[in-house]
């Protein structure tokens, strides 16, 4: 136990983990990521790369982090004051975290879509249209062909297209995290960054999430944050394994193929977090 | 194959050229909403300090002519020129304390009618029927005073008090007059039946805090309602309760309308509560508009300026007691 | 042993049934004088209904008119007090709930805010009187909207501010997400959906100015004829009562009424309009 804590305090698992990812194209990556919540350290040397067109999960239990390095993603973390990222977050090789790399060109490239559903108190069709027409000044015709292939694409046009200018409100929960998820792909992203999606849904609705996600991926960079170990294994193609170090704060345990991770895990706390959620 | 590669890249780097110019001028909106709405917020200072500052500048010739003698100061007299606050600082006090001696009880009992003992069903119409009644205009109060009340005390409670109460030793100067019905009882009455629906509003709400488990447990336990509150919610509340109390204050101390038409706007100190009075207020909805000379203007505004202060240490007083239970909601 | 207890418990009842007698009293004896004073108004003010009330102006002492005049008056100032402070509320309500929410300089603006709500209204005008009447050298009907203004102005920075934090954090996360800028998320989307209750604060404010009169008596003062010229005096209900109640004519006795009826049906439909928008809007959030 005290060994494994070493090798990863000294960065040998981070960077097999640049490793193991190394033949695939990186879409995004993060080096050396250091992350602060005041004076607490919550991420530590985080290193690894999110492979285009793949989905990647990230796993692990309650407060380790995940969610705060999604947020790190597309700096959206910037909102609140006395958090801090330290280190890079590369897109296509540029590092985000650069001050002067521009907000809304990030944002558009890296869609986000949060653990409970959040339509905007408008129309289905103004919460899709509503981040597009911030880019872009279309014509109407143009900007309806934008809105349906969004609802298309969040397989919700079956559901809502008689009803586009019913306010969003009205929708289910499957329904309204659908359309968030449209709203996202509706700016043409390249990555879309999930946070725990699904966990305020029924079954019947996840099962819809998922089998999205699965389409979603031939055309984006997915990288998902599920405590469902059962999702992360149904939909990823790669798998980070997030752990607390003894400071508390986040590091990445292990980071692999999810067949290799949920079938013969390398660390031993992987091991056990899987199996115990696969009881 | 090598045009259509530049191509591609010219149209990237518009793209990124376009992105970076939004990103100047996003940035550049953001920061001027941000001042506007910072100056908005400063405003609000702003406006608070203009009104205290505005009327100590009006009221220092007032200030310095008669001093300290304004504060303790019983003369009112136009013609020549003297003028002390003592009679309207004292009608003040005196009408807001009859007020809230009536209101505190009241108020208290109709929150726990509320809160506590009304039949579920009666308890959201009565309560949204006294929050509507809050919101009627003082002057209407004002009037049904003067038209419909003071007729009354005349008639009836001013003569009972005077040949009851009048002869009683310590308490019988204050219940011997003339059978006016205008004074300061009957201006603390109106004003006490005016700040009933305020005060039960706000003392509602507070009981209202108290959560449903702690009282639940108690009354798991056996406890009758009126041990409920006595031991649960008012030990829970205390703070708060007093806060509203002294909200209720605040608003008795600086009503105008209400008191104005029934107190009779009398320059002279008396004893009686059955005698006309005045109050800070009413002297300037009364007088303001006939000061002839600066020095009674100045003198008027004063007045207003120690409404202000009083009201304002009042209302300090409010916010700390009532913080404390959000503190304490925050902290379970 | 048993006969202790019950002995106890029965003191225990009866202590607790004469305290539930003694609230069911006082709610019962706090509604008799607000039902009585709203039968009065309402028993007055029927009486002196007539059409004439809507299209002559205050007469002078003892003649027969209307309170045209005053009404107009009321509403423009009411009006312009409501575009005066609207606007400069939310924005400050705005930066209280969106920048600066656990600052000292927030929680400094908060507690002055709630000072100026519950400041006597007559020393408001005061205030106006020095800062305008004062140095414009007349009284004016600008004065008093403004002074009705410094009303609305907490009330609306109040509402907007508990709204707004109302609106779950993820909301803004969501908007901003998108890329689009702090300014936009807040004026299309947070005020969308904090929309209800800042409409609910500015209706309250608007019954809490239509019947102020202590700000009103020497900032628009009064006038006999109708006028739309904002630099001159102005009538208003709530003065117009005041003077014509004070008086010793029996015809403006029952115009005053009049007025006072008009002015409490106002308040109380604006309050129960303003009940109706929250509760609609809480049907459609759950």
């Amino acid at each position: 136990m005290t060994d494994a804590h070493c090798s990863i305090a000294s960065g040998a698992v981070p960077s097999a983990a640049v490793a193991a990812t190394a033949s695939l194209r990186p879409k995004m990556a993060a080096r050396n990521l250091d992350f602060f919540y005041n004076d607490f350290q919550a991420l530590k040397n985080i290193n690894f790369n999110i492979a285009e067109k793949r989905v990647t999960a990230l796993i692990g239990p309650s407060g380790c982090g995940k969610s705060t390095l999604l947020r790190v993603f597309n700096r959206i973390y910037l909102i609140y004051p006395k958090q801090e990222a330290k280190g890079e977050v590369l897109l296509d090789g540029e590092n985000i975290l650069d001050p002067r790399f521009p907000l809304n060109r990030l944002r558009s490239k890296v869609g986000m879509v949060f653990q409970k559903p959040v339509p905007f108190p408008m129309s289905i069709y103004d919460n899709i249209a509503y981040g597009i027409r911030h880019y872009e000044k279309l014509p109407k015709s143009e900007m309806d062909a934008r809105v349906e292939q969004a609802l298309i694409q969040g397989a919700l046009w079956g559901e809502v297209k008689d009803k586009l200018k019913q306010s969003a409100l009205g929708l289910s929960g499957g329904q309204q995290q659908r359309l968030c998820i449209a709203r996202a792909i509706a700016l043409k992203p390249d990555v879309l960054l999930l946070d725990e999606p699904t966990s305020a849904l029924d079954p019947l609705a996840t099962g819809k999430i998922e089998q999205l996600i699965s389409e979603l991926k031939k055309e984006f960079t997915i990288a998902i944050v599920t405590h469902n170990m059962q999702q992360a294994a149904r939909v990823s193609d790669w798998t980070g394994f997030f752990w607390l170090n003894e400071q508390r704060s986040g590091i990445l345990a292990e980071f692999g193929e999810t067949q290799q991770m949920f079938t013969s895990p390398r660390d031993r706390r992987t091991e056990d977090y899987i199996t115990g959620r696969f009881g | 194959m090598a045009a259509s590669g530049s191509a591609i890249t010219t149209s990237m780097t518009t793209a990124i050229v376009d992105a970076n110019r939004r990103n100047t001028r996003d940035a550049r909106a953001d920061g001027a909403f941000r001042w506007l709405v910072t100056a908005a917020g400063m405003f609000v200072l702003v406006a608070l300090a203009g009104v205290a500052l505005s009327m100590l500048w009006g009221g220092r010739e007032a200030f310095s002519t008669f001093g300290f003698n304004f504060l303790f100061s019983t003369e009112w007299d136009a013609v020549h020129h003297q003028f002390g606050a003592l009679v309207p600082i004292y009608g003040t006090l005196v009408t807001a304390l009859i007020a809230m001696l009536i209101a505190v009880p009241v108020s208290f009992g109709i929150a726990l009618f509320l809160t506590e003992v009304a039949p579920n069903w009666l308890r959201g119409p009565v309560a949204a029927a006294i929050e509507l009644l809050a919101g009627i205009p003082s002057i209407i109060y004002g009037m049904w005073g003067l038209f419909v009340f003071v007729p009354i005390m005349a008639a009836y409670v001013n003569p009972w008090l005077d040949s009851h109460l009048g002869h009683w030793p310590l308490l019988g100067p204050l219940f011997t007059g003339p059978p006016l019905g205008i004074g300061m009882l009957t201006a603390g009455i109106v004003l006490a039946i005016m700040v009933i629906p305020f005060v039960s509003s706000v003392m509602r709400e507070v009981f209202l805090t108290v959560p449903t488990r702690l009282r639940e447990s108690a009354y798991a336990l056996g406890s009758t309602t009126t041990e409920v509150v006595w031991d649960i919610v008012l030990p829970y509340t205390r703070s708060a309760v007093i806060g509203g109390i002294f909200l209720g204050l605040g608003r008795a101390l600086g009503e105008t309308m209400a008191v104005t038409f029934v107190l009779g706007n009398a320059h002279r100190l008396s004893a009686s509560l059955l005698e006309p009075g005045n109050s800070i207020a009413a002297t300037i909805a009364n007088e303001f508009t006939e000061a002839d000379s600066d020095i009674y203007r100045s003198s008027l505004i004063a007045l207003g300026f120690l409404l202000f202060v009083v009201t304002f240490i009042v209302l300090t007083v409010a916010k700390l007691m009532l913080r404390r239970l959000s503190r304490h909601e925050g902290a379970k | 042993m048993s006969a202790v207890a019950d002995r106890l418990y029965r003191n225990r009842r009866i202590k607790n049934g004469i305290a539930l007698v003694l609230s069911a009293l006082s709610a019962a004896f706090g509604l008799f004088w607000l039902v009585w004073i709203l039968w009065t108004t309402l028993l007055h003010g029927i009486a002196a209904m007539k059409p004439s009330l809507f299209t002559q102006m205050t007469p002078p002492p003892g003649a027969d008119g209307g309170i045209a005049n005053a009404l107009f008056g009321s509403l423009l100032m009411s009006a312009l007090a409501i575009l005066i402070g609207t606007p400069i509320g939310i924005a400050a309500g705005t930066y209280l709930a969106e920048f600066a929410k656990k600052k000292a300089i927030g929680e400094t603006i908060r507690f002055v805010n709630d000072i100026l709500l519950s400041a006597p209204s007559i020393v408001l005008g005061l205030f106006v009187y020095t800062l305008v009447v004062r140095t414009t050298g007349h009284f004016s009907g600008f004065a008093g909207a403004l002074a009705l203004a410094l009303i609305v102005l907490p009330v609306v920075v109040r509402t907007t501010d508990e709204m707004l934090q109302l609106v779950p954090s993820t909301m803004r996360e969501a908007a901003l997400s998108l890329g689009v800028p702090q300014w936009k998320v807040t004026v299309q989307v947070l005020y969308r959906s904090a929309l209800p209750g800042i409409m609910t604060g500015v209706l309250l404010a608007l019954a809490r100015i239509s019947g102020e009169t202590a700000p009103l008596l020497f900032t628009a003062l009064n006038n006999q004829y109708w006028t739309s010229d904002l630099t001159a005096p102005m009538a208003s209900m709530p003065v117009v009562i005041f003077q014509y109640a004070m008086s010793p004519y029996e015809s403006w006795q029952s115009l005053a009424w009049a007025g006072a009826f008009v002015v409490t049906l106002f308040v109380l439909l604006i309050g129960i309009l303003s009940r109706a928008i929250l509760l609609r809007t809480k049907v459609t959030h759950d």
